[in-house]
């Protein structure tokens, strides 16, 4: 088949494909150089962590044999062929022990989520240019909300368990603290995106500054606080189920005692009960938000 | 002229239910928003006496907790590691955390990259598979990292191995639906293109597919290791290597002078790593703007 596709001359065709092939090999040279910087330092990382490849190989069968440990019941039948022994934990016989472990999980979500919103929503308003009283303010509050945010809940948990003593009410604070670091961050984004006439009109005819923010600025806001608040207590109810690793208590105290204490067979039973905790209230939550929005919708 | 009632009773349409048929959503009863709102009200204030009673909080106790705090967070000014020696300690802990965060990240992301596309409605046909794939990472995306790290510890030992094994796992769930997300939504034409030039399956993968969803996972990548930076200095509680060993040790034997520089410590490589992971997100950002824009 004759070719349609006209040829350039050969001189006015060079300069094109050596410029052709000094572009891919740039681009070349700079992924290879790429490459190396990340292998370097991905070197140094294993160095460092002194990860070692050839001891994992040899020990990858290990990692199997786990979870075939805690999928197998003390008697050596699999788990799912006998469910009344693996998640014994739940039966009445042993009076629901591992049902209350998840219901104050999510109580302690609850608590968490209910303090941090309060303490975010008080600190917001304080910390939205647009709203504050002074640019004091703004930068007192954004400094505290960083520093309740950026440090991992559970180092709070830590700390709040060595003054308040083990138990729930640690995991409770610690949740709120960084719940509140999460939230007063978002909600005051949302707070600075307002329609700020509103604010004037109320501004205008003496309201002060908390009449302004409960008719000027909430009615504008609570839509987004609400999803924001929704998703947060997701995050708590999977925060919460670590908590007790720590003993800030829920259901992370059993699993880090029978992870300690090698009840395979319970491990498994607890961690199935925690994910599908996870899953239920992700969905529900997910439903609630569908459910106010519609609501809002139809107003 | 004034309308009498006469005329207002005459002028009235008869109730039709047809009208309320055609218009649902104006005849729809509506429930009372106080009634709600009451509702809602009551469910929060049981959840919380609730609360109170099954987790026994107790104000005493609370106001006792919060007088030891103050006292600790007075014991933990200034900052300080009492020793050059120890302080030297601390700050490889400090980098073991980052080499945990990015070698786990990286592992995760070279062996979840296949199985992102193992995910994907698009070049996956095979539904069991695809299926098999995506419930294993929400499975694993569902299990805390410090519960892996728990797990790793038993497996491989103490150290900080067992944390860079955690970090992969848990990210390994991450990557795999956000990775099969990217994948999914890649534009058709370029794929479409390769078909029909003749391009294969894999032709169309690393020419179609690949070059578009780059930038994204690349994104990804980096904002999840600046995550992991964050989540990598508490794994050590658990025994998994890191700084977090230290600081669960400092706080058992209440060296509160430790513990607050080690806290300064993290927030101070968190905010480093943050600011390092976001130059580069922002430069690949730009770079896949610039390759949209010249297509």
């Amino acid at each position: 088949m004759p070719s349609a596709l006209q040829s350039l001359p050969e001189r006015q065709l060079e300069p094109l494909v050596k410029a052709y092939r000094d572009a891919v090999r740039a681009k070349r040279m700079q992924a290879a150089l790429g490459l190396g910087l990340v292998l370097g330092l991905l070197g140094l990382a294993a160095w460092t962590t002194q990860f070692d490849a050839l001891l994992l190989a040899a020990n990858a069968d290990r990692l199997s044999s786990y979870f075939v440990r805690i999928f197998h019941l003390e008697n050596g039948a699999l788990a799912w062929t006998d469910p009344a022994e693996w998640f014994w934990g739940v039966l009445p016989e042993y009076n629901f022990r591992w049902l209350w472990s998840l219901w104050d999980t999510l109580l302690i979500a609850y608590l968490g989520t209910l303090f941090g919103t309060l303490g975010g929503f008080l600190l917001c308003f304080m910390a939205s240019t647009n709203l504050a009283p002074s640019p004091a303010h703004v930068f007192f509050a954004r400094r505290a909300l960083e520093f309740f945010r950026s440090v991992p809940e559970i180092v709070f948990a830590m700390i709040f368990v060595a003054a308040f003593g083990l138990g729930a009410l640690a995991g409770v604070l610690a949740l709120s603290i960084h719940t509140m670091g999460a939230l007063g961050k978002l909600f005051s984004d949302a707070v600075e995106n307002i329609d700020m006439r509103p604010v004037d009109g109320l501004t205008a005819t003496g309201a002060s500054w908390w009449e302004t923010n409960r008719y000027a600025v909430l009615p504008q806001v609570l839509p987004n606080f609400t999803s924001y608040v929704l998703w947060r207590f997701e995050n708590n109810v999977r925060g919460a189920s670590v908590m007790g690793l720590v003993g800030a208590g829920g259901i992370g105290q059993d699993l880090m005692e029978y992870i300690r204490k090698f009840y395979y067979s319970d491990i498994s039973a607890l961690l199935v009960l925690i994910v599908s905790l996870v899953v239920i209230i992700d969905v529900l939550t997910g439903r609630l938000r569908h459910f106010l929005l519609g609501l809002q919708e139809a107003r | 002229m004034a309308v009498t009632d006469a005329t207002l009773a005459r002028a009235r349409i008869p109730f039709d239910r047809s009208i309320a048929l055609r218009h649902p959503a104006i005849f729809q009863r509506r429930v009372s928003p106080l009634l709600l709102r009451l509702a809602l009200l009551a469910v929060f204030v049981g959840l919380f006496v609730c609360a109170i009673y099954r987790l026994d909080l107790s104000v005493v106790r609370t106001l006792q907790g919060f007088g030891a705090l103050v006292h600790f967070v007075s014991l933990m000014l200034p900052p300080s590691a009492s020793t050059w020696g120890k302080f030297l300690v601390y700050l490889h802990a400090l980098g073991e955390t980052i080499a945990i965060a990015f070698l786990g990240t990286l592992i995760a992301a070279v062996i979840a990259m296949p199985c992102g596309f193992l995910a994907s409605r698009n070049v996956m046909p095979i539904g069991v598979l695809r299926f098999f794939t995506r419930r294993v990472s929400d499975v694993v995306r569902g299990v805390d990292q410090l519960i892996w790290a728990l797990i790793w510890v038993g497996i491989v030992g103490l150290g900080p191995m067992a944390g860079v094994l955690a970090v992969a796992t848990s990210d390994f769930g991450t990557f795999v639906k956000i990775f099969s997300e990217a994948i999914e939504t890649a534009d058709r034409r370029p794929v479409e293109g390769i078909m029909s030039s003749g391009g294969d399956k894999l032709e169309v993968i690393r020419f179609g597919i690949v070059p578009q969803v780059l930038p994204v996972l690349a994104g990804q990548v980096l904002y999840l290791f600046e995550s992991n930076t964050r989540s990598s200095t508490i794994i050590g509680i658990v025994g998994a290597g890191g700084i977090g060993l230290h600081l669960s040790e400092q706080i058992r034997t209440l060296e509160w002078q430790h513990v607050s520089l080690l806290i300064i410590m993290i927030l101070v490589a968190v905010a480093l790593t943050d600011a390092v992971a976001s130059r580069l997100r922002r430069s690949i950002a730009g770079r896949a703007g610039e390759l949209a824009t010249t297509r």
